[in-house]
């Protein structure tokens, strides 16, 4: 079984309302904010390592590869992904300025050419741009079938379908792909019981959340190898489909005011606002 | 000449309200519009779509596309948008257009503007999209010849009929391959007598300090139905398993802007406030004085909500009661 995950650093999600706007709105500024792996790339590398373990011990021959677009400092996020416990990263070199979603899918099915994997997972969205759009699109550029927003995947005994399922609208739906395949997984992929492989007994519960890595790990992860190259080294086409002309600050919402019970809420409420 | 493809959404051949707000957002754009809807048992919702404006509602009907299938569904929105010449495909960014758009937009050739909040008229169309949890506004163009987009549909209202009778006509639905290596197994459907988070007047959501799945059940959900309302939660309810994702209001779960949103328990995380802040009214119940969701209350009370949501709910049984 060999896994593929995609990454991507992102300006800390706790602190996105410290963003700014560049004068004359040219740009996002982010200056100040740690770089972070995307949480929801955090789930996929989470999802990837519990594909390939027999509860607390690593399925022989199985393999987990991150993959990465962006500078050089995002070394520091695939170095992450290593002390979980991924085997081995790459880094593709462009500027943040010159990759979008579109791009990143490009290039993606480009690595999935060269690696062939059995199975492709990815966040559901980096949250910064908040596309949501790469794996769906890197499906499609490749003709894998695919699950978005996954909330649990059961990887067959015979390891030749996957049941996954997909967080909608409304309820799930269960969708059983034949491999290989693109899987985006959601917040809940992480939980105790969500991703099953036929190896790992059934009584095995992970913790809640992805896993920290523990010390030996991060020590280990300076020796696994992460593989550079100019993004070009890819042979996909650099230009983009959409341009931004210009970013702005949302309009900020004034606090209200402080009532002191119920009855003052529900009157305000009622005259006020009328919202009641 | 520019047009529209309007993608209409389906749910067991029902047509869906998130529908409406593409069908906004086409009006706004303003240009001419034509409506696809397909699924299996779509007659009814393609008559439904007469009445708003579109120049035509093609309507494909097809066994293949009973159930939402992302593989299936492609090529039929692609081929019918290709032949149709259309400049522009819109759908919802609800979690079927969310879906579908970037795989169209790849069968297309297309640049995505994906959820995006405002779409401003001219030679070329702008959109606005909020990024960064909503803290950043990006103003964005699509490049290519054909463009493809999805609309949040908190900030597009739901178009209402404009009378007329927009011819429907049939199209075929086109060969899936790649839908072969995708079995639908089910849908799991939660049935709620409330209305959709998304389409609701009034949102009443809670979060951890409701403590428990029987902290929403008795204490929250009362408040709920006394409102009429719709129920969310925070992403930290959600991950301590007290309610399904579904339910979840925020960046990375469902957007809302009701008339009146009431946050129970809820801190107001940045990604939770980009779910919700562009509502009417907030009101935030909270024992900590000091958590940010205060900072975009309209009203805030500071209390044990264990011991005023219920008084609260009272109080609101007897006030919708007295209308």
């Amino acid at each position: 079984m060999k896994i593929l995950v995609s990454l991507k650093r992102t300006a800390d999600p706790d602190n996105a309302n410290k963003v700014k706007v560049a004068p004359g709105g040219v740009k996002i500024v982010t200056d100040g904010l740690e770089n972070k792996l995307n949480p929801f790339d955090e789930y996929a590398v989470e999802t990837a390592l519990r594909l390939v373990e027999n509860g607390k011990v690593r399925i022989a021959g199985d393999a987990v590869t991150v993959v990465s677009f962006g500078p050089k400092e995002t070394t520091t996020n695939i170095r992450q992904a290593l002390a979980m416990g991924a085997d081995s990263g790459a880094l593709f070199l462009s500027d943040d300025e010159s990759l979008d979603g579109d791009l990143v899918a490009r290039g993606l099915a480009k690595v999935v050419e060269q690696q062939k994997p059995d199975l492709v997972i990815l966040g559901k969205q980096a949250v910064d741009g908040d596309s949501n759009q790469v794996a769906q699109a890197l499906a499609e550029l490749l003709g894998w079938p695919s699950a978005a927003f996954a909330m649990s995947v059961n990887l067959a005994a015979d390891k030749k379908t996957v049941t996954v399922g997909r967080e909608v609208d409304g309820g799930v739906i269960t969708l059983r792909l034949t491999l290989p395949a693109v899987i985006s997984v959601d917040l809940r992929i992480v939980s105790p019981k969500a991703v099953t492989n036929n190896v790992t007994p059934a009584t095995h519960a992970y913790t809640d959340g992805p896993r920290f890595a523990p010390l030996p790990m991060i020590i280990k992860a300076k020796t696994k190898p992460i593989a550079e190259a100019p993004l070009a080294s890819l042979g996909v086409d650099a230009a983009l489909k959409v341009k931004y002309t210009g970013f702005e600050l949302p309009p900020k919402r004034q606090a209200g005011v402080k009532v002191k019970d119920v009855g003052e809420l529900v009157e305000q409420l009622r005259t006020t606002a009328k919202a009641l | 000449m520019s047009k529209i493809l309007v993608v209409a959404e389906t749910s067991g051949g029902r047509l869906k309200k998130t529908t409406h707000s593409a069908i906004t957002f086409a009006r706004k754009a303003a240009l001419p519009f034509d409506i696809l809807v397909l699924g299996h048992g779509v007659e009814a919702a393609a008559q439904e779509l007469r009445a708003f404006g579109a120049g035509a509602v093609l309507a494909v009907d097809d066994a293949s596309l009973a159930h939402f299938v992302a593989e299936a569904y492609t090529p039929t929105v692609a081929d019918v948008a290709r032949k149709g010449g259309y400049s522009v495909v819109a759908v919802t960014a609800s979690s079927f257009g969310k879906d579908l758009a970037p795989r169209v937009a790849v069968r297309l050739g297309a640049g995505l503007a994906p959820d995006v909040s405002r779409v401003e008229a001219g030679a070329a169309l702008t959109y606005k999209r909020p990024m960064y949890a909503g803290n950043a506004i990006g103003a964005m163009q699509v490049t290519t010849a054909v463009q493809v987009v999805t609309v949040r549909q908190s900030e597009f209202e739901a178009a209402a009929p404009s009378g007329g009778s927009s011819p429907v006509s049939a199209a075929a639905a086109s060969p899936a391959p790649g839908a072969e290596r995708v079995q639908f197994v089910s849908f799991e459907e939660v049935k709620s007598a409330r209305p959709e988070l998304t389409e609701a007047r009034v949102v009443v959501s809670g979060g951890r300090s409701l403590k428990s799945a029987e902290g929403f059940k008795t204490v929250l959900e009362p408040l709920v139905d006394a409102f009429g309302a719709a129920m969310g939660a925070s992403r930290a309810a959600v991950d301590a398993g007290y309610v399904p994702n579904d339910l979840q209001v925020g960046q990375t779960g469902k957007v809302v802007a009701p008339g009146l949103y009431v946050a129970v328990g809820i801190s107001g995380a940045i990604q939770h406030l980009a779910g919700m802040k562009n509502s009417k009214v907030i009101v935030a119940i909270n024992k900590d004085a000091e958590a940010p969701i205060f900072q975009v209350a309209d009203y805030g009370l500071v209390a044990d909500l264990f011991k005023v949501v219920p008084e609260l709910t009272e109080a609101v049984r007897k006030a919708r009661a007295d209308r």
